[in-house]
């Protein structure tokens, strides 16, 4: 028997280190990253074109744009020094699963100079803090949305089509007691509310809460001697496309949502015709709306009038965010987990405002201001 | 102008867009391979992975690609508020963030593709590029 069990075997194929040691202080510290990228490429003889795994301890959706790089896999576990042995094991997984064909594990440390560090955005001297901060953000209610005008141009979108999203949702939290705000809305209630940041509304915005969820996942022969019916998992995606929202694309649709989608619904094996439940992290009002045509359930420009027309709501053919969404249930800051929960809840037959006959649920993530993303496809039939 | 609001600090490699700015310069890289500008600044062309790369002065002009208006001000915001963020799409081809300055930042005033051009204010040790309503425009 093989080392690897039968498993086709992972390699290293490239190595190598920053062109110079020691220090170093007229190079910023992503740049470093890119330094050793460009050496390790050129030792194997690789093009950057032929990568789309990216491992690293700094925020590796940052380092993806840098390089211009469009991943179907993401790694930023950061433990320490040793993280990147972990990423080598992370990766060989998911070259062994097909997750992405080629890999770069990647590791750039301003640790003497200190020049350009603190690339999770916030620090003056990041690309985030010389081109967007000086311009007076305050956080995501203040960035997130700044595509919304330019999608309401291109597709007519109207500012009563961005509201109802916010009213069907409401619907959905009023049938769950656990959700934090129940009580119905109208258009109008939301139109009324205060502007944050036009054209987005309180109203229109994510609640901010406390609160937490932990999943468990082991093999299926061992779920079938555990007590709760399994939630199998029929496929997964994931992508990236810029930390910095004003680098965007395309405005009005995010690239990450569409590799994310259809990595997923391919690896499944299904179509959206397929999916008989559906949660699409909604940090704010125009988020269902991007996510529904970039995962391909309606066309472009058609989501507002299909959310509107009650297509989403309790009763309709698509039931899209059940428990109420970030909008109404919770929003804890990273709401990605509760949005999981209730798609195994549709899947176990058990939530507040169960659907009937769920047996394909979709969960779909976004991580930052479109800058990351992430699709499960599961399902209650064992594959 | 308030010295609360947020400074850049350059970094090496973006030093010359800065050093642009300063002489009332807007310049973005340039790769003559692939003959198409690219922002924010990199060491190396991100779509054919180029170093043989140049800073040229572009023209300063676009037009106001989307926006969003916040009435929640940034430190130093609190008398501007509320105000636009926008992202201006560059007549070279790159979009980049910025405010609109001279004219009331209204839904009504800021009409989208209007014409803009750039200018620049200083903020902490650098000047920051801005935009306002080209001239000959509708205002």
């Amino acid at each position: 028997m093989s080392p690897t069990n039968g498993r086709a075997a992972v390699a290293i194929v490239g190595a190598a280190e920053t062109t110079r040691l020691g220090v170093i202080p007229d190079v910023a510290e992503i740049e470093l990253h890119a330094d050793a990228v460009r050496n390790a490429l050129s030792d194997c003889g690789l093009s950057v074109r032929d990568i789309d795994g990216i491992a690293c301890t700094a925020n590796p959706v940052a380092l993806a744009h840098y390089l211009g790089i469009t991943p179907t896999y993401l790694d930023g576990t950061s433990v320490g020094g040793c993280s990147f042995m972990l990423h080598v094991r992370h990766a060989a997984a998911a070259l062994r699963s097909g997750l992405c064909q080629a890999v770069l594990v990647t590791h750039g440390q301003s640790g003497r100079s200190r020049v350009g560090v603190g690339g999770r955005g916030g620090d003056p001297s990041s690309l985030q803090g010389q081109f967007e901060a000086p311009y007076g953000p305050t956080g995501p209610p203040t960035l997130f949305p700044i595509g919304v005008l330019r999608y309401m141009k291109e597709f007519g979108l109207t500012h009563e089509q961005l509201a109802s999203v916010a009213v069907v949702q409401r619907q959905w939290a009023a049938r769950n007691p656990r959700a934090m705000m129940r009580d119905p809305i109208t258009v109008d209630d939301v139109l009324s509310s205060r502007m944050i940041a036009y054209p987005i509304h309180l109203l229109e915005c994510c609640l901010v809460t406390d609160g937490g969820g932990a999943l468990v996942l082991t093999s299926a022969p061992r779920a079938r001697d555990l007590p709760q019916p399994p939630v199998y998992i029929l496929g997964t995606g994931e992508s990236s496309e810029t930390p910095m929202v004003s680098q965007m694309e395309d405005f009005t649709s995010s690239r990450a949502f569409r590799v994310s989608g259809a990595k997923a619904f391919a690896e499944a094996g299904i179509t959206p015709a397929d999916v008989d439940h559906l949660m699409i992290y909604d940090a704010f009002a125009h988020l269902p709306i991007y996510g529904l045509e970039d995962l391909g359930f309606v066309g472009r420009g058609e989501a507002g009038a299909f959310i509107e027309a009650g297509n989403t709501a309790p009763g309709g053919r698509l039931p899209l965010n059940t428990n109420g969404g970030g909008l109404s249930y919770t929003h804890t800051g990273m709401y990605g987990m509760f949005a999981i929960q209730e798609s195994v809840r549709q899947l176990r037959g058990t939530a507040p405002a169960q659907v009937d006959g769920v047996e394909v649920s979709v969960a779909h993530g976004v991580g930052g201001m479109f800058a990351a993303a992430g699709t499960l496809v599961l399902s209650n039939r064992e594959p | 102008m308030s010295p609360n609001k947020a400074e850049p600090r350059p970094t090496p490699q973006t030093q010359p867009f800065w050093d642009g700015c300063a002489q009332g310069e807007l310049r973005l890289q340039y790769c003559p391979s692939c003959a198409a500008y690219y922002f924010p600044p990199r060491a190396m062309c991100p779509r054919c992975w180029s170093t043989e790369v140049e800073w040229r002065r572009v023209s300063g002009r676009g037009v106001l690609h989307t926006y969003l208006i916040n009435h929640r001000p940034a430190p130093g915001f609190e008398e501007d508020a509320p105000y636009a963020i926008a992202v201006v799409q560059l007549e070279e081809g790159p979009r980049m963030m910025s405010n609109i300055v001279g004219i009331e930042n209204t839904p009504e005033n800021l009409v989208l593709d209007m014409p803009l051009e750039v200018t620049f204010e200083p903020r902490g040790s650098v000047m920051l590029p801005l935009f306002r309503p080209a001239k000959g425009a509708r205002q």
